[in-house]
């Protein structure tokens, strides 16, 4: 382990923090350099440093308002991502699967809701219901996905749950129609409507639904963390995730366990697909937007659930500063890819993202 | 009784080592290709909706076999490398109007190499599915700049790049002009080919060292195989073959294609056809590619052909829940591929009617 090299080798200034020091000093003289060039007019609106490196911040600091607006949005966004990727994260923890279906799963559930109450079901009772329907999912996943395939290399798994997700697919749209539809958020007692607040001489509009998400996320967040260290289900949980042989021998029903991972995962779909389909509406369209929990996975580790929380996050930050500071100046629309970018640069620098456990491999 | 070796002796190194051991598998394939410019008389709507696209499917399934199944390297990129040598053909047939559509379809192929090695730079530090997000930042990076940069589209008010009208002696092979049968003629030309390129490259040092590394890298490592080298030929010989299996798909299939076309969508199905077809071998490839290409093709028109009647919607999702089903089971009942079962087929001819 890094640590203990660093704790034995004998007191002094490593090469490593040399190199540190020397980046920090580097971009602190960079900045510096900048901001007397534009003070003094050297490079000016037009020259492209300027632009790139000056202007946003500029942007930044004369309206705050709008940096506050930008920045909740951003913090939004990021918190239904890291819903996502904490759906990743349970079946990976404990199965080792990477669920390619997670994203197909929250709008599968999100319709079943829906198309449930649009039958005639009211909202509360059709949200029980939907309930059901991701453990049925999760047993039928188990049964006729995982039993058969325990013990195949992980690229078979994970494809897999692309059958699945082409299943859920088709599934999804043959019995509820392909059509956009609009969540039933005030059914299901959610807050709507907006409250501006007066922040930097600015106007910061606030939307309820959007608050609600993030309490409701936290809440969630927080259960889970206390299923996991306080219950029986919870222990055996985190034992088939440390070695699946131990645990078996231990006497813990891997079958069982799967099952109630995935049923967690699909309780974890779910809301985020009443949240997302409030913000926007229930369609297809999500799960590519899914596909953006990938690079919150990345940066965060696909083992660490406060992983899956911050880069959720710093993606969802990262990706609204960007694209509102930097998108113009190439065209706009970056906001598809920059998190990509984002992650594989993050990547260069430290594989096993955040928190991520390292992996150590032997010949 | 009658695929077996018995009566032909190897009597060199090089007989020993040939791809094709048997003299039935030679006239196999010989069979096999003459059928295939046989099947250049069928009608249009078979050479344009089945037989184009498996051909050009196979062209990519192989690329990404290369890498994913010989190098062990998970690319979810496909789709945007495809789309780099389908551009980069359009950028170079309408700079150069006066060389050969089947040169520029070739030479398109380096850009989309250049750009995949670029793009396999992290592989050295990363692997499996990190390296496969790693991936799909070429994805999402490249298919934006397909729509955004209008120098790549010639400044088209469309957005999208057409295949103008290119002629190979005399004949036009590329455009609106060309019969569906004459650019299938080309488009086998091609893959044959490229696929008898790809079979010398497996079976060679190259190969080797690729399959080394698959199986595991820092042994290879300590046998003197440099990782970084290694890995990125392969990234750069998979997305040549993607890149003119895109020139080909726009050039030699659509006649014309948006961004849209080279979406993530177009990277999975490719994956999917290397995993169904089998990884790590050059006729899964084939296979899997004939198996998803052609599967939804068959399912729309061939269910209402069997007289059951259903409407195009229904058909639409009944095809995606039995490919998705589909492909679970196939994982299930054989999850080294189609290939590995004609490999099982084979050894079964051998030895038949005994059953050892």
């Amino acid at each position: 382990m890094a640590s203990d090299a660093g704790a034995l080798r004998s007191p002094g200034i490593s090469p490593r923090t040399v190199t540190r020091l020397l980046v920090l000093g580097g971009v602190v003289v960079l900045v510096a350099a900048l901001a007397l060039a534009a003070e003094s007019g050297a490079i000016g609106r037009g020259n492209l440093l300027y632009d790139v490196l000056v202007d946003p911040f500029m942007l930044m600091i004369q309206a705050p308002d709008l940096f506050v607006q930008t920045l909740w949005e951003g913090l939004v966004s990021g918190v239904l991502y890291a819903l996502i990727a904490l759906g990743f994260v349970l079946i990976f923890k404990a199965s080792g699967v990477f669920n390619f279906a997670q994203g197909i799963m929250v709008v599968f559930a999100a319709l079943t809701l829906v198309g449930l109450h649009e039958k005639g079901v009211p909202a509360l009772v059709a949200l029980v219901l939907a309930v059901g329907v991701m453990l049925v999912l999760a047993i039928a996943v188990e049964r006729v996905v995982l039993r058969p395939l325990v013990n195949q290399p992980d690229i078979i798994l994970f494809m897999a749950t692309f059958g699945l997700t082409y299943f859920l697919i088709g599934l999804g749209e043959l019995i509820f129609g392909g059509s956009p539809k609009q969540m039933i958020a005030s059914e299901l007692y959610l807050p709507t409507g907006a409250t501006d607040a007066e922040i930097f001489g600015g106007r910061v509009r606030f939307q309820h639904i959007d608050v609600a998400a993030g309490v409701i996320a936290s809440v969630m967040i927080a259960a889970l963390a206390v299923f996991f260290s306080k219950t029986r289900i919870g222990r055996a949980l985190r034992a088939v995730a440390d070695s699946h042989k131990a645990a078996l021998s231990v006497g813990i029903s891997l079958n069982q366990i799967w099952v109630i991972v995935w049923f967690t995962a699909g309780i974890v779909a779910l809301v985020t697909g009443i949240m997302w389909g409030a913000r926007s509406d229930v369609s297809f369209a999500l799960q590519v937007i899914a596909l953006k929990a990938l690079p919150v996975l990345i940066l965060g580790g696909f083992t660490s659930i406060p992983g899956a929380i911050v880069g959720g996050l710093v993606i969802g930050i990262g990706e609204k500063i960007g694209e509102f500071y930097w998108g113009p100046l190439v065209g706009g629309g970056i906001e598809t890819w920059l998190a990509y970018v984002i992650a594989l640069l993050f990547l260069l620098y430290r594989p096993q993202g955040l928190f991520g456990e390292k992996i150590i491999e032997r010949v | 009784m009658f695929y077996r070796e018995a009566g032909q002796f190897k009597t060199s190194y090089a007989a020993d080592m040939a791809v094709f051991p048997l003299r039935q598998d030679r006239v196999g394939i010989a069979v096999i290709i003459a059928a295939a410019l046989a099947l250049s008389f069928a009608n249009d709507f078979i050479v344009q909706a089945v037989l184009i696209p498996f051909l050009v499917f196979s062209l990519a399934a192989i690329g990404l076999n290369i890498l994913t199944g010989y190098a062990g390297l998970l690319s979810l990129g496909t789709g945007a490398f495809m789309g780099v040598g389908a551009y980069a053909c359009y950028k170079l047939t309408t700079a150069f109007p006066g060389v050969n559509i089947l040169v520029w379809i070739l030479v398109s192929g380096l850009f989309s190499a250049a750009v995949g090695t670029l793009f396999g730079l992290p592989s050295l530090r990363i692997k499996g599915f990190y390296l496969a997000v790693a991936t799909l930042a070429a994805q999402f990076f490249l298919q934006w700049c397909f729509n955004r940069v209008p120098w790549l589209f010639n400044y088209n008010v469309s957005g999208a790049i057409e295949a103008p009208l290119r002629t190979l002696f005399g004949v036009p092979i590329v455009g609106p002009a060309a019969q569906p049968q004459t650019r299938y003629l080309v488009l086998l030309g091609l893959v044959i080919l490229l696929t008898w390129v790809a079979s010398n490259l497996v079976h060679g040092r190259i190969g080797r060292a690729w399959m080394a590394v698959r199986d595991m890298d820092i042994a290879a490592e300590l046998m003197g195989i440099k990782l970084l080298p290694t890995k990125l030929l392969a990234f750069a010989v998979s997305s040549y073959f993607c890149g003119v299996a895109g020139a080909a798909m726009v050039f030699l299939w659509y006649g014309s294609a948006e961004y849209t076309v080279f979406d993530i969508n177009q990277s999975f199905s490719v994956l999917f056809m290397v995993i169904i077809g089998g990884l790590g071998s050059l006729i899964g490839s084939f296979f899997g590619a004939a198996f998803i290409s052609i599967l939804p093709t068959v399912l729309k028109f061939g269910l209402p052909a069997l007289g059951v009647p259903i409407e195009a919607a229904t058909a639409e999702h009944l095809t995606a829940i039995l490919v998705g089903a589909l492909i679970i089971l196939f994982l299930i009942i054989e999850p080294h591929g189609l290939a590995r079962l004609w490999q099982i087929g084979k050894q079964k001819l051998r030895v038949w009617p005994f059953p050892y």
